[in-house]
C-alpha cells in the first residue's frame, strides 16, 4: 500500500488520542503540582515569569501531602478500594451464574438472551441509577414490598447507605461483567466435559476441574471492567450514597465544582490513576491473550 | 519455438519470515501452456511461492519475471496474472455475476462487452443459471466454478490456483480434475497449482515441482517423477516405495551391481550415471513392480514371509520379511475373487524384479 | 438434566428480574397520577403532557442529540481507521501504542477523562483562544472515549473477515481504497452501524465528562435530569426515562434483528 495514505490512516487516530488522551493526563499531573487560589483561574502556574524577567519553574507537592495527611481522602482511597471490591464480587456472585446458564442455554436463545443482558446498557445510565432510588428509599418499592409481605416491621434505611453503592454499581456495571466471561465460557470444548464424565466426574467435579478453571481469564477481564470504572465512580455514590460514602472520584467532584480547588482534585485523580494502574495491565494481558487465540 | 520462451522466471527466489526461510533460493522456468503444479507437503513453501507470484508477499531476494518483464516489484493489482483462492474468497456482498464482473470493471471495459464476457464465462464453467445469487446461496462445487471464472474473464496470461480442489468432497474432486484439464487445453491459459494432493498434481500436470523446505525437490514430467525419484524424499512422498540400504560393487555399461549386507545378496539396477565403487546408495523398488512367483532367470530377487495383508479392494498391499527386521511391500491386482487369492499369512513367496523397473538413490 | 434445567431457568429469571425491575418500575410509575412516585393514585398520563412543555428539557434533549450525532459520525471514521490500523498494519511503528491507547479509554472512569480534557481546553483556550468551551468541546471529549469503543466493534469484525478477499479484489487490479471502498468496507458495514450506535448511546448518556467540559451555554440532556435528580424523584424523569427506553428497545431490537439477519446471510 501506499505508504504516505497508510501513515495518514494510522497517523490519525494516533495522533487524536495522543492530544485527547495521553496530553490531558500530563496536564493533570502538572495541576496537581500547582498551588491553589482564589480567582481566576483557580490556581497558580508551574512556569512563572517573575518581576526581574527570570522564569522559575515551582513545583508544589503541597497537594500530596494534604491527601496523604488527611485522614478524609484516606478514607475515601480506602472506601473506593472497598466498594469496587465488594460490588466486583456482587457481580461474579450474580454474573457468574447468569453468563454459565446462557452459555448453556440452547444456540437459537443464546443471541435474544445476550441482547437482554445489554439492552440496559443502551438506556440511559443516569436514568436507571434513579431508577434505584424509587425501589430503595425508606417508602419506596423494596420496603414496602417487604412490610406487605411482612418480613419487617418497620422501612429498612438503605438508600444513603453504602448498600445503596454496592447494589447500584452491581446493578450498572452486570452486563460488562457476563459479556466478556460469556465469551469465554461459550468458546470452551464441549469435548472436555465429556472427557471428564467419561472419566468418572460427576457435573459438579466437571464445572469444578474443567470449566470452572478454563473460565478464570473471562472472570479476571470482566472483573477488571467492574472494578476499574467503579473505582472513579461519581454518579452511583452521589445519589444512592448518603453524605459518609465516600470514595474518591465522589471527593475529586466536590473538590472541583464545590471547593474549585483544581490542584487538589488533579491530585486526587492522580492518586486514582496510580490506583488503576495494576488492575489496568491485568486487563490488557488478558485481551492480548484473548486475541493471540484468535490469531 | 514458442514452447522455448519461458512465461515465468523466477530467480533465486528467497522469502524469509525472520530466521525461517519458507522459499529458499528457488529459480524456476514455467512455459507457455504449461499446466504446473508446486506439491508438497504443508509448510514447505509453495503458497508463499504462489503468492509472491501473485504479488501478496514481497520476497527477500531474487527476481521474478512474467512474460519477459521483471515483476518484482509491480503490486498485485497490475500483474497479468490472476488467483483462484483456496477459499474461493467470492465477495459475499455480490452476486454471481458482480463477482465475475469485478475484475472487468476495474479494466474500464465497456458495459455490452462486459456482459458478454460475463455471460461467457458463466457459460465456460456452467453456472450461468446462477446469475443472480449470492456465494452464500450455492453449493460448493458451485462456489468453486465460480471462482475459476472470475479469475479466468480477465483473460489473465497465467492462472494461479490454490488447492483449487482442496475444499471439494472425493467424488467431485475427480470428476473436476478432468474438467480443470480441459478446460486449459482448451483456452491454452498456463495454470501453475498448488497442491498438497500427490495424485491431483500427477492427473492434471504436465510438470511437476516437488518442494520441500523451501526448495525444490525435484522438477519433472509426473512420469519421470514417479518412475525416476531423485532423492528419498521424493520417493516417499510420491507413491510408496521399497528402500534396500546397499553399496555399489561394480558398474558395466549402464548396469550397477550392488551388494546388500543385510540380505546377503547382490542386485543388478540399471542406471544412467557413473557410481563411485563401494558408495552406500538406496535401491528403490515401487511396491507394484515386483513380481510374485519362482523366477530363477531374474537378477533380482528375494525370499520371504509374509506378515501383513492390507485388502483395498482393487488391490491388496503385502508386507514380507525378507531378512530379520527387513520388509518389503508389494501389491497385487485382487483379479480373483478374495477366497482363491493365493496368498496368506506366514506364507513364504519368492519375489523378483527386473533391473529396468527399480532405481538407485545417493541422497 | 431437568433438575439442572431448572436451576437455569431459576438463575435467568432471577438475574434478569434484577436488571429490569428497575426499568419496569419506571415506566409504571411514569402513569402515575400523584406527584410521590411510590404512591399509586390512579392512571395519568399528565407528566407526559408536563414534560412537552418543559422548554428546558427539550432543549437540552435536542442538543444532546445533535452533540450525538456529530460524536456517532466522527467516532465511525476514527475508530474504523484504528481498527484498520490494529488489525490490517502489522508492521506499523505505531500499532503497539494505539492499541493501548485505544484500550484505556474502555475502562477509564469518566471522571478522569472529564477533568484531564478541561485542563486541556482551558489551557489551549489561554494559549490560543480556542475551543471555546461549549458544544464543540463536548462532541470532541465525547469522541475520544466514543472511538474507542467503536474500535473494539469494527476490530473483532475485520479480525473475523476473510483477508483473501480483500486479496482476490487486488488480484483482479483493484488499487487499495478502491479494494477498500468496493469490498472491505460493505463487509465489515454492519459494525460500523453497531460502533455508531453505541458512540450514538454512550453521548447522549455521558454526564460526568459534559459537566467537566461543557460551557454555561451548552446543557445536556443528562446534565439537566441530573440536576433535577438531585432534588429527590420527580414524576416528568420517569416520563423522560419511560420515553427513552421505549425509543432505546425498540432500536436495539431492531438492530438486532437486522444483525442476526445478515450474520446468517454471511455465515455459509
Amino acid at each position: 500500500m501506499n505508504k504516505r495514505l497508510s501513515g495518514l490512516i494510522a497517523g490519525i487516530p494516533t495522533f487524536w488520542l495522543v492530544v485527547l488522551f495521553v496530553l490531558p493526563l500530563l496536564f493533570v499531573l502538572k495541576m496537581s503540582l500547582t498551588e491553589a487560589r482564589l480567582g481566576l483561574p483557580p490556581y497558580h502556574d508551574l512556569i512563572r515569569e517573575m518581576e526581574d524577567g527570570l522564569i522559575t519553574i515551582k513545583i508544589n507537592f503541597g497537594n500530596y501531602v494534604i491527601l496523604a495527611q488527611d485522614s478524609l481522602y484516606l478514607s475515601a482511597l480506602w472506601g473506593s478500594l472497598k466498594i469496587a471490591t465488594v460490588s466486583t464480587l456482587l457481580c461474579i456472585l450474580i454474573g457468574y451464574p447468569m453468563a454459565y446458564a446462557i452459555a448453556n442455554s440452547p444456540k437459537h436463545l443464546q443471541t435474544p438472551l445476550l441482547m437482554l443482558v445489554i439492552l440496559p446498557f443502551w438506556t440511559s445510565f443516569l436514568i436507571r441509577v434513579y431508577a434505584w432510588i424509587g425501589i430503595l428509599k425508606s417508602n419506596g418499592l423494596l420496603n414496602n414490598f417487604l412490610m406487605w409481605c411482612g418480613v419487617i416491621d418497620e422501612p429498612l434505611q438503605i438508600l444513603h447507605t453504602v448498600w445503596a453503592v454496592y447494589i447500584g454499581d452491581a446493578y450498572s456495571y452486570l452486563p460488562f461483567f457476563i459479556l466478556p466471561l460469556y465469551a469465554t465460557l461459550v468458546k470452551l470444548d464441549r469435548g472436555l466435559l465429556e472427557a471428564a464424565a467419561d472419566l468418572g466426574a460427576r457435573p459438579v467435579m466437571q464445572f469444578l476441574t474443567v470449566t470452572l478453571p478454563q473460565s478464570i481469564p473471562g472472570v479476571v477481564a470482566g472483573s477488571m471492567l467492574v472494578f476499574i470504572p467503579v473505582m472513579g465512580e461519581f454518579v452511583i455514590p452521589d445519589l444512592l450514597g448518603g453524605p459518609d460514602v465516600l470514595m474518591l472520584g465522589k471527593m475529586m467532584w466536590i473538590e472541583f465544582f464545590n471547593n474549585k480547588d483544581w490542584p487538589l482534585a488533579s491530585a486526587l485523580t492522580v492518586v486514582l490513576l496510580v490506583a488503576l494502574i495494576i488492575p489496568f495491565v491485568l486487563m490488557q494481558n488478558y485481551e492480548q491473550q484473548d486475541s493471540k487465540d484468535k490469531a | 519455438m514458442v514452447a522455448e520462451s519461458p512465461i515465468v522466471q523466477i530467480k533465486q527466489v528467497s522469502k524469509n519470515f525472520d530466521a525461517v526461510y519458507a522459499v529458499d533460493d528457488i529459480s524456476l522456468d514455467i512455459y507457455r501452456g504449461e499446466f504446473f503444479s508446486l506439491l508438497g507437503a504443508s509448510g514447505c513453501g509453495k503458497t508463499t511461492l504462489l503468492r509472491i507470484l501473485a504479488g501478496f508477499e514481497q520476497p527477500s531476494s531474487g527476481r521474478i519475471f512474467i512474460d519477459g518483464q521483471d515483476m518484482t516489484d509491480v503490486p498485485a493489482y497490475a500483474r497479468p496474472v490472476n488467483m483462484m483462492f483456496q477459499s474461493y474468497a467470492l465477495f459475499p456482498h455480490m452476486n454471481v455475476a458482480d463477482n465475475i464482473a469485478y475484475g472487468l470493471k476495474r479494466d474500464g471495459m465497456g458495459k455490452a462487452e462486459r456482459a458478454e464476457r460475463v455471460q461467457e464465462m458463466m457459460a465456460l464453467v456452467k453456472i450461468a443459471a446462477y446469475a443472480k445469487r449470492k456465494p452464500h446461496q450455492l453449493s460448493g462445487g458451485q462456489r468453486q466454478r465460480v471462482a475459476l471464472a472470475r479469475a479466468l474473464a480477465k483473460q489473465p496470461k497465467i492462472l494461479l490456483l490454490d488447492e483449487p480442489l482442496g475444499a471439494l468432497d472425493k467424488k467431485l474432486r475427480e470428476e473436476t480434475q478432468f474438467e480443470l484439464v480441459n478446460l486449459q487445453e482448451r483456452l491454452k491459459t498456463t495454470f501453475i497449482v498448488v497442491t498438497h494432493d500427490q495424485e491431483e498434481a500427477m492427473t492434471m500436470s504436465s510438470r511437476i515441482a516437488l518442494m520441500h523446505a523451501g526448495r525444490i525437490e525435484q522438477l519433472d514430467t509426473p512420469r519421470r517423477i514417479y518412475e525416476f525419484p531423485a532423492t528419498r524424499y521424493a520417493a516417499g512422498f510420491i507413491g510408496s516405495a521399497n528402500l534396500l540400504h546397499a553399496h555399489v560393487v561394480s558398474q558395466e555399461d549402464e548396469l550397477v551391481t550392488l551388494r546388500s549386507e543385510a540380505l546377503e545378496r547382490e542386485f543388478v539396477v540399471h542406471h544412467g550415471q557413473p557410481l563411485a565403487p563401494n558408495m552406500d546408495v538406496s535401491i528403490i523398488v515401487r511396491p507394484e513392480k515386483i513380481q510374485v512367483g519362482p523366477a530363477n532367470d531374474a537378477p533380482n530377487k528375494v525370499e520371504g514371509v509374509i506378515k501383513e495383508i492390507a485388502y483395498l479392494g482393487d488391490v491388496s498391499i503385502y508386507h514380507a520379511e525378507i531378512a530379520p527386521g527387513v520388509r518389503i511391500k508389494f501389491t497385487q491386482s485382487n483379479v480373483l475373487p478374495l477366497a482363491e487369492q493365493p496368498l496368506s499369512w506366514e506364507q513364504e513367496v519368492r519375489l523378483s524384479w527386473s533391473p529396468y523397473s527399480c532405481g538407485i538413490l545417493s541422497q | 438434566m431437568s433438575k439442572l434445567r431448572w436451576l437455569q431457568i431459576t438463575v435467568l429469571l432471577l438475574g434478569f428480574a434484577f436488571l429490569y425491575i428497575p426499568m419496569i418500575s419506571l415506566i409504571v410509575y411514569s402513569f402515575n397520577e400523584s406527584r410521590l412516585v411510590t404512591v399509586w393514585a390512579g392512571f395519568s398520563t399528565k407528566w407526559y403532557s408536563e414534560l412537552m412543555d418543559n422548554r428546558q428539557l427539550l432543549g437540552a434533549a435536542w442538543l444532546s442529540i445533535k452533540i450525538g450525532f456529530l460524536n456517532a459520525c466522527l467516532s465511525v471514521i476514527l475508530g474504523t481507521l484504528a481498527a484498520i490500523v490494529l488489525v490490517r498494519f502489522r508492521r506499523s511503528r505505531m500499532r503497539k501504542p494505539l492499541d493501548v491507547m485505544v484500550a484505556a479509554p474502555l475502562v477509564m472512569p469518566d471522571i478522569i477523562i472529564g477533568l484531564s480534557l478541561l485542563l486541556l481546553f482551558v489551557s489551549l483556550e489561554n494559549l490560543m483562544g480556542w475551543p471555546e468551551r461549549g458544544q464543540l468541546t463536548v462532541i470532541l471529549a465525547h469522541s475520544t472515549f466514543s472511538m474507542a469503543y467503536v474500535t473494539v466493534v469494527v476490530r473483532s469484525r475485520l479480525v473475523s473477515m476473510d483477508r483473501s478477499l480483500e486479496e482476490a479484489a487486488m488480484d483482479l487490479g483493484a488499487r487499495p481504497l478502491w479494494v477498500f471502498f468496493t469490498v472491505t468496507l460493505p463487509i465489515i458495514a454492519p459494525s460500523l452501524v453497531a460502533g455508531w450506535l453505541l458512540a450514538f448511546t454512550l453521548s447522549m448518556d455521558d454526564l460526568v465528562v459534559a459537566s467537566f467540559v461543557s460551557g454555561p451555554g451548552a446543557t445536556t440532556l443528562p446534565m439537566m435530569v441530573y440536576s433535577s435528580v438531585r432534588l429527590g424523584v420527580s414524576p416528568q424523569i420517569n416520563a423522560l426515562a419511560s420515553i427513552i427506553i421505549l425509543v432505546v428497545s425498540v432500536a436495539v431490537l431492531i438492530a438486532g434483528i437486522l444483525m442476526y439477519r445478515q450474520e446468517k446471510r454471511l455465515r455459509h
